[in-house]
Formats: C-alpha cells, sequence, structure tokens
C-alpha cells in the first residue's frame, strides 16, 4: 500500500518558491500496477522521488507499506528503501566498476543477506543474462544493462518496484521485452509497480493511470479489464 | 503503525560491506594511488633521515669509546704540570685505570726524497696506543711496528700530495722518521679534518727528538684512560670536577662525548626531518585536491547505493577504507622508498661523520614513517571525502552540478571536527619531531599561517578576475579568466598546491645560499696564499727576510696566549663556582629524576655549543679558555668597532699599569662584560690588567690572523710571545719551495697553503649546496604529483566543457588559448605568492634560526617562480590535449 497525502513540493528560485507538485493525494494497493504519465515538466519525476523516498515533499505525507516517509530522517528512509523498495531508471544506473553479478548482489549485501553472489546469479538466469554475470556495465548493451538493473530491482523481493522511463533509453522492440519482463517478475513477486513514462503505449499496459499536468493530478483512470 | 521509523533488523556485515568496497575500489585503485602517492616521497624523507640519524647514533654509541679513544680523556694544553700529574695518579690508584698518551700538535713533514712540504698533524701516541678500538694498517699490522724504531705511519693523502712512499724518509723538526706504512682506519676521525692536515702517527718516545713542542707552542696533551671496574666514567668526570678546573685540566667522559656528537646529528636530522615533514604536509594538500576530484567522479555511484538502501554512515564507511588503504600504500612505499635513500646517505655523509655507519633497518622510524604518513593521508581525504555523505539518492534521477552537490555547510559539524583534527594533526605531529615545543608550535603555525595566505590570496584572484573581466576582451581571454572564478573553479587548489610547493623550495634554496654565503671566502681585498705560524721571537727577522725574498709579507702578528684571571676583581674560578652553584640550584628545583649534576653539565654544554642561552651569567667556557690574543695600534680591515674607542694616544704611548684592551663583540656578550670593565689576564703565570674600551665585530671568515682580544702594544710588549706572518706569494712551485726552505732553516715554524684550505672549504661548501640542491629537487619533484592533483580535481569539467566548446566549433587553438590565460594567471600568482611568502619565511629562519644576515636571492627566486609557472602551464596544456582526446559523444554522454 502506497499512500500520497496532499504532497507538495516547492523549490526555491531567487527568492521566490516555485510549486513543482500541488497537493497530489492518491492511494495504490498493494500488487497494483500504476502509470504516472504526463508532459515533460507536470511534476512526473518528482513525484516519483518522493514517494520513493528519495526526497522529501514541502508539504503533505507520503505512507510506504505503513511507514510515514515524512517522518524519517533520510538513514532511516535509506534502511526502508533497501528492504522494501526497488528501482528502475532510465539511464539504468549500474554501478560500473562493479560486474553484472556484483551489481545486483549490492542491495543484498546492504540488508546482510548471506548467500548474495547464488542469489544474483538466480535473479540473472532469470533476466537471461546467465552468462554475463561477470561482465561491466560498458561491455553490456543498453538493454542487458537494463536487465541486469531489473534483475537488482527484484534482488531485495520489494514490497514496491518504481520506475523511471526504463524504456526511454532502449528502441522500440528491445523496450516491449525489458517491460514484459519487468511485468511478468513482477506478477511472481507480487510488488506493487509504480512506473513513470510519457510513453502511451506502456502507460496503457498499466491498470491505472494517474495522469498530472502542471504539478497537479488532471486523472485517475482504471484500465478496462 | 505510521509515523514510525521501521524496526531495524542486522544490516550488512562487516566482511559483506569490505567485500563491496573491494570491488567498487576496481578502477579508482590505480587513480587514488596516484594521489597517494603525493605523500610518498614526504614519508621516504622522513624514514631515510631518521632511520640514518638512528643508524648514526647506534654506530656512535657502539663506537664511543673507540672514538675518543678511551672511557676518559684529560686534556690540557700544555705538558702535564705536577698538580695535574698528581691527580692523574690519583685517579690511576683509585680506579685502576691504565693510561695511554697522546701528543698532538701541528707541524711541518718534509720528504727527503721528494723535497715535498706539507702542514700535518703529528700525534705522538704511548705504546699502548690505543686502548679501544682498532687501528688498520696497509700493509698490515704496523702499528706494532711502528713503536720498534724511529717509525711514522701516515695518512694516504700525504703520500699522494708529496709524491711519498711507504720506505721514505719523512722529516719533522730536527727527527727523521721512516714511513712505515699508511693509516687506513682509524677510530674518531671524519675526512675532513684529514684533507685539512693529514696525520702523522709516531712512537712518543721519539718526540723530544724532534725539538718541535718549544715554550707556547700549540699543542694538545692527552691522556687517555681505560676504567677496568665498572664505574661510570660520566659520574667520575664530575666527581673530579673540582681538581679537574683547580688544574685547569680539561676531562670528557666517553658517554659525554656521544651525547655531544649524536646531539649535533639530532640537530641536523631535525632540520632535515623538518623540510621531510613539510613536504609531507605538501603532499597532504595534494592528496586533498587528489581525492576531491575523486570525490565528484563518485558521486552518481553514491547515488545509486543511496537509492539501494546504503546509509550515508555505510558510503563515507567505504570510501574513507578505500582513501585508508590507499594512503598506507602510499606510505608504505614511501617508507620502502626511504630505505633505499638510507642505503645512500652513507656515501654522500660519510666524509662527514665521525664514524663508520652501519646501516641497519630501523622499524622505529620505518613504522612512525608509515604512521605519519598514512595519518596525513587519511586526515588530508577526509575533508573531500565528508561531501559523499550529502550525496542525495535523488541524483538518480535528476543530476546537479557536481560543485552543488558536494557543497558544505561551514558549520557542519563533522567538518569542523575534520577540520579541528586537521589542524591538530599538523601541530601535534610537528611538535613530536621538534626537539622544542616552541620551535615546533612556530613551524606549524607557519605552515598553517602560508596555507592561509594562500587561501585568501587564491579569493583575491578570483575577486580581482570577476572584477575586472570585460566584455570587449576577446573571446578566448574572456573565457580564460571567467575559469578563475566561476562554479566548480580549481583557482584555490591549484593556488595552495603551486604557492605552497613555491614557497617550500624558494625557502629552501633562500636558507641555503644564505648559510653558504658566510662560508664565501671575501677573496677580494685580500691576496694573501701562505701563512705562518709558530714563528718564536729569534726567528722572526729571518723568517721575514726569507718570505719577502719570494713575496710579499701583508701582516705580521705577535700572538700571546692568556686566559682571563679576574673580571672587576672577581676571580674567573669563583664566578664559575657560583654560577655552576646557581645552575645547580635552578635545575635542582626543575630536577625530573635527581639528575641535577647532569644537568649542570647539559646547561654548560649548550652554552659551549653557542646555543642561544640567558645574557645573564658568565658562561663558563668563555672565562675557561685559552686566549690567543695580539696587540697591535691600528684596526684592520676585516674589523670594525662597534662601540667604544679605539686605543687612544694615551693607551699607547702610556706605561700606565692599567693597559687597555678590544674584545670581539659576541665574546663580550658571553662574558657578560661591558666598557669600562678591568680584565685581569694571566699571561702565563703573570696577571695582567687591563680596561675594556672598545669592541669589534670581526669578519672571522677572511683568511686572515683574527683574534678575540686585541691589546694596546704598551700592556704585552714584554710577554712571552709567537709570530704569525701573512704572506702573498706568487706561483705554485714558489710557494712550495719557500715552505720547503723555511721548515729546513726553522723546523718549528708551520706553513699553511692558503689555497689548499679554501679548496677544501669550497669542496664542503659544494658538498652541503649539493645536499640542500638535493633537498630542493626532491621537493620540486613532490610538487610535480601535487600540482596534477590538484589540476586532476576539475579536469573532468574542463574535459567536458572543451569536448563542448569543440562540438561547437572551437578550435584547437582557441582551446588551448583558453586553458593558457586560465593557467598562466594560476601559475603566476600561485608562484609570486610562494615566492614573497619565502622571502618573509627564510629571512625569519636566517634571522632568529641560524642568526645570520639575510640578503634575498632574488635572481634565483625568480627562475623558480619561472620554473613553476612553466610546470603549471604545462600540466594545464595536458588536460587539453585530452580533450582532444576524447569523442564528444563519450563525453557528453559521461555527463
Amino acid at each position: 500500500m502506497l499512500i500520497a497525502r496532499e504532497v507538495t513540493r516547492e523549490y526555491r528560485s531567487g527568492d521566490h518558491q516555485i510549486a513543482v507538485l500541488k497537493g497530489v493525494s492518491f492511494e495504490i494497493p498493494q500488487g497494483g500496477f500504476v502509470a504516472i504519465v504526463g508532459p515533460s515538466g507536470s511534476g512526473k519525476t518528482t513525484l516519483l522521488g518522493l514517494l520513493a523516498g528519495l526526497d522529501t515533499p514541502t508539504h503533505g505525507k507520503v505512507i510506504l507499506d505503513g511507514h510515514d516517509l515524512t517522518a524519517m530522517n533520510e538513514n532511516q528512509r535509506a534502511k526502508l528503501r533497501g528492504e522494501k523498495v526497488g528501482f528502475v531508471f532510465q539511464s539504468f544506473q549500474l554501478i560500473p566498476t562493479l560486474t553484472a553479478r556484483e551489481n545486483v548482489q549490492v542491495p543484498l549485501e546492504l540488508q546482510g543477506v548471506e548467500g548474495a553472489a547464488a542469489r544474483a546469479d538466480e535473479l540473472l538466469q532469470r533476466v537471461g543474462l546467465g552468462e554475463r554475470g561477470h561482465h561491466f556495465p560498458m561491455q553490456l548493451s543498453g538493454g542487458e544493462q537494463q536487465r541486469v538493473a531489473i534483475a537488482r530491482a527484484f534482488a531485495n523481493a520489494p514490497r514496491i518496484l518504481f520506475a523511471d522511463e526504463p524504456t526511454g533509453n532502449l528502441d522500440a522492440n528491445t523496450g516491449v521485452r525489458v517491460f514484459d519482463l519487468l511485468e511478468s517478475l513482477n506478477r511472481e513477486q507480487g510488488s506493487t509497480i509504480v512506473l513513470v513514462t510519457h510513453d502511451g503505449v506502456l502507460a496503457q499496459r498499466a491498470a491505472r493511470t494517474i495522469r498530472l499536468a502542471d504539478g497537479a493530478v488532471v486523472s485517475d483512470t482504471e484500465a478496462a479489464a | 503503525m505510521t509515523g514510525s521509523a521501521p524496526e531495524f533488523q542486522q544490516r550488512a556485515s562487516l566482511r559483506q560491506l569490505a567485500g563491496l568496497t573491494w570491488r567498487e575500489s576496481r578502477s579508482a585503485r590505480r587513480r587514488l594511488l596516484l594521489y597517494m602517492s603525493a605523500i610518498s616521497l614526504g614519508v621516504a624523507a622522513l624514514v631515510a633521515i631518521d632511520s640514518f640519524a638512528a643508524n648514526v647514533t647506534r654506530s656512535i654509541r657502539e663506537q664511543s669509546r673507540a672514538l675518543l679513544g678511551g672511557d676518559i680523556s684529560f686534556t690540557s694544553r700544555r705538558p702535564f704540570s705536577p698538580e695535574q700529574q698528581a691527580l692523574l695518579d690519583s685517579v690511576k690508584q683509585q680506579y685502576n685505570a691504565e693510561f695511554s698518551r697522546i701528543v698532538t700538535f701541528p707541524s711541518m713533514a718534509l720528504i727527503q726524497r721528494s723535497g715535498g712540504t706539507r702542514l700535518v698533524q703529528v700525534r705522538a701516541v704511548s705504546p699502548n696506543y690505543p686502548l679501544y678500538g682498532i687501528i688498520t694498517t696497509e700493509p698490515a699490522d704496523r702499528l706494532v711496528a711502528l713503536q720498534t724504531g724511529p717509525n711514522v705511519l701516515v695518512d694516504p693523502s700525504l703520500l699522494v700530495s708529496l709524491s711519498a712512499r711507504v720506505g721514505d724518509t719523512l722529516s719533522l723538526g730536527l727527527a727523521r722518521f721512516v714511513i712505515a706504512g699508511v693509516l687506513k682506519d682509524v677510530p674518531g676521525s671524519p675526512g675532513v679534518a684529514e684533507i685539512i692536515g693529514p696525520r702523522v702517527m709516531i712512537p712518543e718516545r721519539y718526540l723530544p727528538e724532534t725539538q718541535l713542542l718549544v715554550f707556547g707552542s700549540t699543542a694538545e696533551y692527552d691522556m687517555l684512560a681505560r676504567i677496568p671496574s665498572g664505574a661510570d666514567p660520566q659520574k667520575i668526570v664530575i666527581s673530579l670536577r673540582p681538581q679537574l678546573e683547580r688544574t685547569q685540566l680539561r676531562a670528557v667522559s666517553a658517554t659525554r662525548s656521544e651525547e655531544n656528537t649524536t646531539e649535533a646529528i639530532q640537530e641536523l636530522s631535525e632540520f632535515i626531518g623538518i623540510v621531510g615533514l613539510v613536504a609531507l604536509l605538501l603532499g597532504g594538500v595534494g592528496v586533498a585536491s587528489g581525492v576531491r576530484a575523486f570525490v565528484s567522479r563518485k558521486i552518481d555511484t553514491v547515488a545509486i547505493l543511496r537509492c539501494l538502501g546504503a546509509s550515508s554512515g555505510q558510503v563515507l564507511a567505504m570510501y574513507v577504507a578505500q582513501a585508508a588503504a590507499m594512503g598506507l600504500i602510499g606510505a608504505v612505499a614511501g617508507a620502502a622508498l626511504g630505505v633505499l635513500v638510507q642505503f645512500g646517505l652513507p656515501s654522500v655523509f660519510g666524509d662527514f661523520l665521525p664514524v663508520d655507519v652501519k646501516v641497519t633497518l630501523e622499524p622505529r622510524a620505518i613504522i612512525t614513517g608509515i604512521l605519519v604518513g598514512g595519518w596525513i593521508a587519511l586526515i588530508f581525504s577526509l575533508r573531500p571525502l565528508l561531501a559523499l555523505r550529502n550525496v542525495s539518492p535523488l541524483q538518480t534521477l535528476r543530476r546537479d552540478a557536481d560543485s552543488e552537490i558536494l557543497r558544505m555547510r561551514w558549520n557542519d559539524i563533522p567538518r569542523v571536527l575534520v577540520n579541528v583534527a586537521l589542524v591538530a594533526s599538523v601541530v601535534a605531529i610537528t611538535v613530536f619531531r621538534s626537539s622544542e615545543v616552541q620551535q615546533g608550535l612556530w613551524i606549524s603555525a607557519a605552515t598553517l599561517g602560508v596555507l592561509g595566505i594562500l587561501t585568501l590570496s587564491a579569493m583575491f584572484l578570483s575577486w580581482v578576475a570577476r572584477r575586472t573581466l570585460r566584455q570587449r576582451w576577446p573571446y578566448v581571454v574572456r573565457q580564460g579568466v571567467a575559469n578563475l572564478y566561476r562554479p566548480a573553479n580549481q583557482t584555490q587548489s591549484v593556488i595552495l598546491s603551486l604557492g605552497f610547493g613555491a614557497f617550500l623550495i624558494t625557502t629552501l634554496y633562500l636558507v641555503q645560499s644564505n648559510l653558504l654565503n658566510r662560508f664565501e671566502i671575501s677573496a677580494a681585498g685580500s691576496d694573501a696564499n701562505l701563512v705562518f705560524f709558530d714563528i718564536q721571537d729569534d726567528q722572526l727577522p729571518g723568517v721575514d727576510s726569507l718570505v719577502r725574498s719570494r713575496g710579499r709579507v701583508l701582516q705580521t702578528a705577535p700572538v700571546v696566549t692568556m686566559r682571563i684571571a679576574a673580571i672587576n676583581d672577581r676571580r674567573s674560578e669563583d664566578i664559575i663556582t657560583e654560577e655552576r652553584l646557581r645552575r645547580a640550584a635552578d635545575s635542582l628545583v626543575r630536577a625530573r629524576g635527581g639528575a641535577a649534576a647532569d644537568s649542570v653539565e647539559k646547561a654548560a654544554d649548550a652554552r659551549r655549543r653557542g646555543g642561544a642561552g640567558q645574557p645573564s651569567g658568565r658562561p663558563s667556557w668563555a672565562l675557561r679558555r685559552e686566549y690567543r690574543s695580539t696587540y697591535r695600534d691600528t684596526v684592520t680591515s676585516g674589523e670594525k668597532v662597534v662601540e667604544g674607542k679605539w686605543f687612544g694616544a694615551s693607551a699607547l704611548n702610556s706605561n700606565s699599569d692599567t693597559g687597555e684592551v678590544s674584545l670581539d663583540s659576541d665574546v663580550a656578550g658571553e662574558l657578560n662584560v661591558k666598557i669600562g670593565d678591568i680584565i685581569t689576564w694571566n699571561v702565563q703565570g703573570v696577571e695582567i690588567p687591563t680596561r675594556l674600551t672598545s669592541l669589534r665585530e670581526v669578519t672571522w671568515a677572511r683568511f686572515e690572523p683574527n683574534f678575540f682580544a686585541v691589546f694596546s702594544p704598551s700592556s704585552m710588549r714584554n710577554a712571552p710571545k709567537q709570530h704569525v706572518i701573512l704572506a702573498s706569494v706568487e706561483g705554485n712551485p714558489v710557494v712550495s719551495a719557500l715552505q720547503r726552505d723555511i721548515v729546513l732553516r726553522y723546523p718549528n715554524v708551520s706553513s699553511v697553503d692558503l689555497s689548499l684550505i679554501r679548496e677544501t672549504i669550497e669542496r664542503i661548501v659544494t658538498k652541503v649546496s649539493t645536499a640542500v640542491r638535493f633537498m630542493a629537487l626532491f621537493s620540486l619533484a613532490m610538487g610535480i604529483p601535487v600540482l596534477f592533483s590538484a589540476v586532476a580535481a576539475t579536469r573532468r569539467d574542463r574535459i567536458r566543457e572543451g569536448v563542448l566548446l569543440k562540438t561547437l566549433g572551437a578550435s584547437r587553438g582557441q582551446i588551448m588559448r583558453i586553458l593558457l590565460a586560465e593557467y598562466a594567471l594560476l601559475g603566476l600568482l600561485g608562484s609570486l605568492t610562494g615566492m614573497v611568502l619565502a622571502i618573509g619565511g627564510g629571512w625569519a629562519l636566517t634571522h632568529f634560526v641560524f642568526e645570520a644576515e639575510f640578503t634575498p636571492a632574488l635572481v634565483p627566486a625568480f627562475l623558480i617562480a619561472g620554473a613553476m609557472l612553466a610546470l603549471t602551464i604545462a600540466i594545464g596544456l595536458l588536460a587539453g590535449r585530452d580533450v582532444f582526446r576524447e569523442t564528444p559523444m563519450s563525453a557528453l554522454r559521461e555527463a
């Protein structure tokens, strides 16, 4: 369960405040698949950052799996992210100095989980990169890098997965395949997915679409089953 | 359950974190190690000098008795008097001591076959010499043969300079000897002494035959004692103190002489060590800017790690561990280099040292070097590393500029703590390395002050650049100047490392050149090249006319030996005793562990070495020493009356009971006497009172006979005396012939060819300046990685921007000119600030520490500044070259 209550985010620019998000509220039940869409500058990425606890709202509350993110400090949120949250980014965000397997291991190791390497291999197998574990990110194609990132996102069996334009840097075909993978892993693990995109086709695959414009929710629609 | 923090379960184990740290460091290790190498040279310097000093100290300790020649050495400037002999006999009885005798004096040696002459140091030794240590000869075991007849053993240099060989006949005075062999290794003889006067060792029993030791001859009579029982020689010396003083006999124990020698070595190594330490701090500055570069490369990784649940503490721990490990490796590499250097040092300094230095590994020096270096690397890295705590996971979604992300509040508590720890470490390490706390504090204050001034001048440069930039300037210049103040500029890090490097090198150079200036012989105005001394009264006319037949006599001076008997009616013994009591009382008050007697000794020693002592109280050395004085009616060109008046007509003509005396102003200071005081001199048994009427400043470096005390002629005319003649004789063959003729006719008259001494001094000066230049060069070598690190800190920004400009159509020339403008300005300000600070630092060191006059050597200083400027520009343009190596895509994608 992810709850946003009257979430506002303001930035100071010079001597006046600019509100990027203006009182956004919604609830996403466990296991849901929600797309947040909107034009460039509508506040999508800012909202994602707030929902995932990467940033704190100026006003309002974000409650993730029962924990009020706004009442926690950064280190507490980091801990919570490590336990319950997975990320997939547009630019993959793999650590360049680690191999594919080591990248997948990171969240497990940060949690102090034993047998991280074996679990990482298992996940790489699952995303079809069982043979590529010893390669560094720069030795992998964009699609492969994103699959490593997906394996990493599911390493700690997250309660909720945030994906920021996950296919934005990939060609159309690769994008579709990567997204299929994301969806199937989600079904297996029963996680909640929050997808930020401006790709209309991708958004249509979500069960629910929240549309933002100018920092506010303009529509919140359930897809017809 | 909303609103509460989650219950934390077990987090990453240390092992897991360490594994992650190790893997994550993969690509950074080399780079980080490069930054850390900035400290390696500093550590190398510390380890080398500390190890070497420890080697020397240990060697001296092991060889101290051999160095002195006995457990105790009793010395007199005259043949032992009956009272002195009685005292020695009592020592012999009481401690069951064994004595060995040596008489040392200068004389001319003549090789009969070749006709060559040379001033030598004669050592007449008793059969049981040496009591300790081994003298090796060539052919072997000639020491035994020495005593079997009229034989001599000589230093190899004598054979070379007089084209003699073993078996030749050598004349000393009226006696003839056979050269039985060559002295290969004699304990306690630094090579330099040998160059000034080669040693000639003769059996004691042939000494009278030479007839060289006449009344007033310069000679030293040593009685070396071996104390077989376990008694501490130093305690014996202390217990004998009153009798020694009464009989005017000097005594030194092996322990004491060891301490004196060791202290000199310690002082030298302390100076070099401080240079090494400052170099290490410069390395620290380099590490800081290198790590800053490292940190900005790690922003993305840190943001990802934070996203994935790493706490800021974990992230910081990871990178601190990486930096510490690399710092430690840098320090260990430096220590290894230092050990290599240590093995080379004896060949550089061997000539200056009284012992054969046994080079062994000194674990203490090595460990200290590694710890100090590692700590400096760590504490200087911590400052930039702390910024990584601020990296928000949000950076994975939306990347800000590096400088924005890494900005820290000035009052950020960990940052303040690190700053305090940094300053405290610098002060603690400096104080720990200095012999005196105050000195350490001064050095650290100066170092921090220099860093502060450089930071300010960097800020000033940014400010001026912002203020003066004009739109009408050519684009490339505008861009270059704007680089000095725009966000993420490198003005501060470059000015700091460059300026500090320039400061260090220039200070070293200036101090060196000013110190060596003192030794430079003011040959101008004096063309003297030959000195004859020990000329007896009746020999003077003969020697004088012989010299005049070959060249010019520049100066003739009578020499009278004397001691101070009383000052203003207070006997000098009383003054000494009183002084001793006062000091003993002082040290008893401060005594730690009841070492009062020792403290008295040490205080006296410190004074003897000319340490900055308290002006009040008369040091016993100046009171006890033997003065070789002269009398004359004029002031020579090498001296200047600074207080009082030179002898007036009355002093020159009258025959009043109280004559007049003029003292060297330093000695007067040590004696604590002032114009008008009455000093009574003991001139070989006769007491002569004189009034102090003037103080002179004497240029001792000139090759002229100079004197602490000069008397009005009337007061000393009848005293027993010898004479010195300073002459100018042209042409080497003429000089040698004259020396030979004088020796043949007046065997007791010695002569010195000043050109030989000049050469010797020049050789020593060259050696010393080579050593100092080596250190300066070493600091320069150290400056290069530091400067590289400073530039590396913003290299990525530079390249990214250059590539962008290139993409937008900038030519290679334009980009190079932008970089040239920026680095030329940085280099100019950095090196000039460093130079100005160095002139201040050089003055302070020369003035306060070495107490010498300071003249800034501006030309070399500017040359050094120019070299630093060129180096900066070269490094800057190297970064520019990388701009053209990168493809636009790779650089832009990285951004």
